[in-house]
């Protein structure tokens, strides 16, 4: 954030009289040694990646993390318009792909819904008090058999997803269940 | 002429904090039903999807309806050049935009997403009458604002006729659109016809102008003002001709519904078999909405005393309401016709409505919602003229026209 | 994609007329799809003029890149005559493949409400002619118009027809005005009246939007050219529904809208529907 931040602050200053030079400077780099702080205090908030999710075990996040941290909304609602009006489903950026990877399990190897308190989508919006309404509509573990949602290689604990995880070509897909 | 002196309302201490401790908590329970229907969501309504719009909307479409009619009592001065009417012109204003934000806020609170309501405002959709609308709305609180400033302040003074002019043109275009929000519905038999536009626009002349006279006579009544018989009778002439013309309308609607065979299903459960629709229709709309007023406010005698042209006022509103009922909700019951010719035996699951009347029972919290747009538009107008100069000193007949004596006093 | 592997030329033309065959599982009824979409393929390339661009159907059976676009037209024709008295195994198959399954009824709400409440986007129904009294049975779904009055009056846009003519909801947009519902012709539209507590992640759903069919979108997208109903009835052996593109001259769809009288509901109000039913 520092080395975004600074840059204007030069513009200025090479326009701005000699004295003031040293002015701006001193503002500037107090500025970027605040960043710099506050960018060193939010790694340390890091860690909200559940031990027991694909996501602890995958290197580096679908862009690189520090990236994520600050601009996954962007990337989620741009791939949430390319999805709905064009379609496009599988590509590593959809919400459904953020929930197959990061969902935590409890110990039977069941989903725990990313929402709930603790868990990785909760955890850290409740740290940066910022509401969400995504799972309003959106699952909050994977469920049902879908193209989106699977970023790396799907886990033991999607076998007991019953019959709506059936891969699309699955014979007994579509087949009418007996209740309604 | 005299000139015309405006002062707060000084109706007593104990009566208007009596008055604002109703209407506030009315509008509190209002507030209340609206977070219960938000957080539970719409199955606890009589809503449903066969009747999509219930009772909120239709106290909303009466108020957004008042709400235009209320601001012709100014634009009859201002645009028409009738000066007996001008000292009336600043509570139309205010009470315009009272009866409006009160209609909209019940709007919004029955949205499914009202937290959307930037949505709504920032993206639009230009081919829906419904987008346009809320230009409509906004632009004539807008514009109400501004032409009670061209009332109200001496250097907006020259521009009264030209904001006046725009203010009943746009007033015009709001009626036109919210009459149009139906009439441009062709899958429903009841609407998908362009009379709905002016049939909507005579309504809110009546409308308006009954909840206008209502409020004139209460609050002038309330701190002792005087108000001549020759201004109340031109009030209530004129309330008649609009209810009058509301029957006209009325009348044409159902002439061209009748004429085209396709639409003689829809006539015959509006006017004879609907049930409670034909009864609203028959007892609300035309009984006590139109021939009863009409008969009181055109009586040599009752006409012109004060109990009876409140008591025309009351049946004009009352009459209003059941009309929006069954503008709303019965032509939303009445199946939709899917398949002209054919008989639909089954549709669906059990419980499914398709070609039989849809059942619709308000439920209390809708009721208290609407009720609460009510509230809401009046506490507007009471906070209003009490703190701001909207009423005038008198309206007694020596002050507002100097060929007074020429009217006989009641 | 391992239904493409399947594809095997068995019957690339299956005749409309005569009753189908009973026996048939799903797997062999979507051989047949595959063959035909296969065939019609290979059709368009041997029969189109060189120099026009040509399509298939088979470029497109993985997860799309590019957005969708006005080379297809999603449609149906459903044949009236073959849909079964007392079957509903479209609306069983629509339930669960988009998660209306999951709708639970709202403690205190009354049963009859409830069913005209819940999510519903494809209803079984059943009409008597008034003059003969001759029975007909079809599956209502939103028949996907040209010209969707529910697009024409929704005042933010979120109801809204993709280029590829599926007629459908960006609930994030959706402000739950209803008046889309007021519009539409045809009761196709739901509202969600309660608190979704259960969510299949391809068929998102809460409290206070409007929804309806969307062609199985979900499946489109993926190039799986099917939609649950469709598949549903075949595999009951009633093949009373024909999913295709309405662009493709040479598709099942065409074909079998070349093939016997059909025709719109409610075309007095000119629609253009992409649903069109045979034998009413």
């Amino acid at each position: 954030m520092d080395i975004i931040m600074i840059p204007p602050h030069h513009r200025m200053a090479r326009r701005a009289r000699p004295q003031r030079i040293t002015w701006l400077a001193r503002v500037a780099l107090l500025i970027g040694l605040l960043l710099l702080a506050a960018a060193a205090s939010a790694e340390r908030v890091g860690g909200f990646v559940l031990p027991s999710s694909q996501a602890a075990t995958a290197a580096t996040c679908v862009e690189p993390t520090e990236y994520m941290r600050r601009n996954h909304f962007e990337l989620i609602r741009h791939q949430r318009d390319e999805t709905v009006y064009g379609g496009i489903r599988s590509t590593k950026h959809s919400l459904a792909g953020c929930v197959t990877c990061h969902v935590g399990h409890d110990g039977d190897g069941t989903p725990i819904p990313i929402a709930d308190i603790g868990q990785f989508c909760n955890a850290c919006h409740r740290y940066a008090a910022v509401r969400m309404n995504c799972f309003d509509c959106h699952a909050t573990v994977p469920v049902g058999e879908g193209w989106n949602q699977t970023v790396t290689a799907p886990s033991a604990p999607t076998a007991q997803l019953a019959d709506t995880a059936l891969p699309p070509g699955h014979p007994s897909r579509g087949q009418p269940a007996p209740d309604r | 002429m005299k000139r015309i002196v405006y002062r707060e309302w000084r109706v007593e201490p104990a009566r208007y904090w009596g008055l604002i401790a109703i209407l506030g908590a009315a509008i509190a329970i209002a507030g209340l039903a609206a977070i219960y229907m938000e957080h539970e969501g719409h199955w606890l309504t009589g809503m449903t999807n066969s009747v999509v719009w219930g009772t909120p909307h239709v106290f909303a479409v009466f108020l957004i309806l008042s709400a235009s009619g209320a601001l012709n009592v100014a634009s009859i001065s201002s645009v028409f050049g009738k000066r007996f009417y001008k000292p009336l012109g600043r509570l139309s204003g205010l009470l315009a935009a009272a009866l409006l934000v009160g209609g909209l806020l019940v709007l919004v609170a029955d949205l499914g997403r009202p937290e959307r309501l930037l949505v709504a405002m920032t993206t639009y959709n230009f081919t829906s009458i419904f987008a346009w609308n809320i230009f409509l709305y906004s632009g004539f609180l807008a514009i109400t604002i501004g032409y009670l400033w061209t009332m109200a302040d001496r250097k907006g003074e020259p521009f009264v006729e030209r904001v006046g002019t725009v203010a009943f043109l746009w007033r015009l275009a709001l009626t036109t659109g919210t009459g149009s929000i139906f009439g441009f519905l062709v899958g429903r038999s009841a609407y998908d016809t362009a009379i709905l536009a002016p049939l909507f626009v005579v309504m809110s002349f009546a409308y308006g102008l009954a909840i206008y006279i209502l409020v004139l006579l209460y609050s002038f009544a309330a701190d002792g003002r005087p108000l001549g018989p020759a201004m109340l009778k031109r009030l209530k002439n004129l309330l008649g001709l609009f209810v009058a013309a509301l029957l006209y309308f009325t009348l044409v609607y159902h002439l061209t519904k009748l004429y085209g065979t396709k639409n003689t299903d829809i006539e015959t459960f509006i006017l004879v078999s609907g049930g409670i629709y034909t009864l609203l229709f028959w007892g609300g709309w035309v009984l006590i909405g139109g021939l009863l007023p009409l008969a009181i406010l055109y009586h040599p005698v009752r006409g012109n005393q004060r109990e009876w042209i409140t008591a025309a006022c009351g049946l004009v509103i009352a009459g209003g309401l059941a009309t929006m009922y069954v503008i709303i909700i019965g032509s939303q019951a009445f199946p939709l016709e899917i398949f002209p010719g054919q008989t639909i035996i089954e549709f669906g699951a059990p419980g499914d409505i398709g070609g039989a009347v849809a059942p619709y029972i308000p439920s209390l919290p809708e009721l208290l919602l609407g009720l609460g747009g009510v509230a809401m538009a009046l506490m507007i107008t009471a906070v209003g003229i009490r703190v701001l100069q909207f009423l005038p000193e008198s309206l007694a007949d020596r002050d507002v026209d100097p060929h007074a004596s020429v009217v006989r006093p009641a | 994609m391992n239904r493409e592997a399947e594809t095997t030329a068995t019957d690339p033309h299956p005749d409309l007329t005569s009753p189908p065959s009973s026996a048939p599982a799903a797997a062999a009824v979507d051989q047949t799809r595959r063959a035909l979409i296969g065939t019609a393929a290979g059709v368009t390339a041997a029969a189109v003029a060189p120099g026009l661009v040509l399509y298939s159907n088979a470029n497109e059976a993985a997860p799309r890149t590019d957005p969708v676009s006005d080379v297809h037209r999603w449609g149906m024709l459903i044949d009236t005559d073959r849909c079964a008295t007392g079957c509903t195994a479209c609306v069983t198959a629509c339930d669960r493949e988009n998660g209306l399954n999951l709708q639970a009824k709202p403690l205190g709400d009354d049963q009859d409400k409830w069913q005209n409440q819940r999510a519903t986007w494809i209803r079984k129904v059943r009409l008597q002619d008034n003059l003969t009294g001759r029975m007909t049975n079809l599956p209502l779904l939103c028949q996907h118009c040209e010209n969707p009055p529910c697009v024409d009056v929704c005042p933010t846009g979120a109801s809204f027809k993709r280029a590829d003519g599926v007629v459908m909801v960006d609930r994030h947009t959706c402000i739950g005005c209803r008046y889309c519902m007021m519009a539409c012709p045809y009761k196709a539209r739901s509202f969600i009246h309660e608190r979704v507590e259960q969510n299949l992640s391809r068929a998102p759903r809460g409290k206070g939007c409007v929804e309806s069919c969307n062609l199985c979108a979900h499946r489109l997208d993926n190039g799986d050219i099917s939609t649950a109903c469709a598949d549903a009835c075949a595999h009951e052996g009633h093949h009373a529904i024909v999913f295709g593109d309405l662009k493709d001259p040479d598709g099942p769809l065409r074909q079998a809208l070349a093939a016997s009288p059909n025709r719109q509901i409610r075309e007095d109000l000119r629609l253009n529907t992409g649903v069109r039913y045979a034998g009413i």
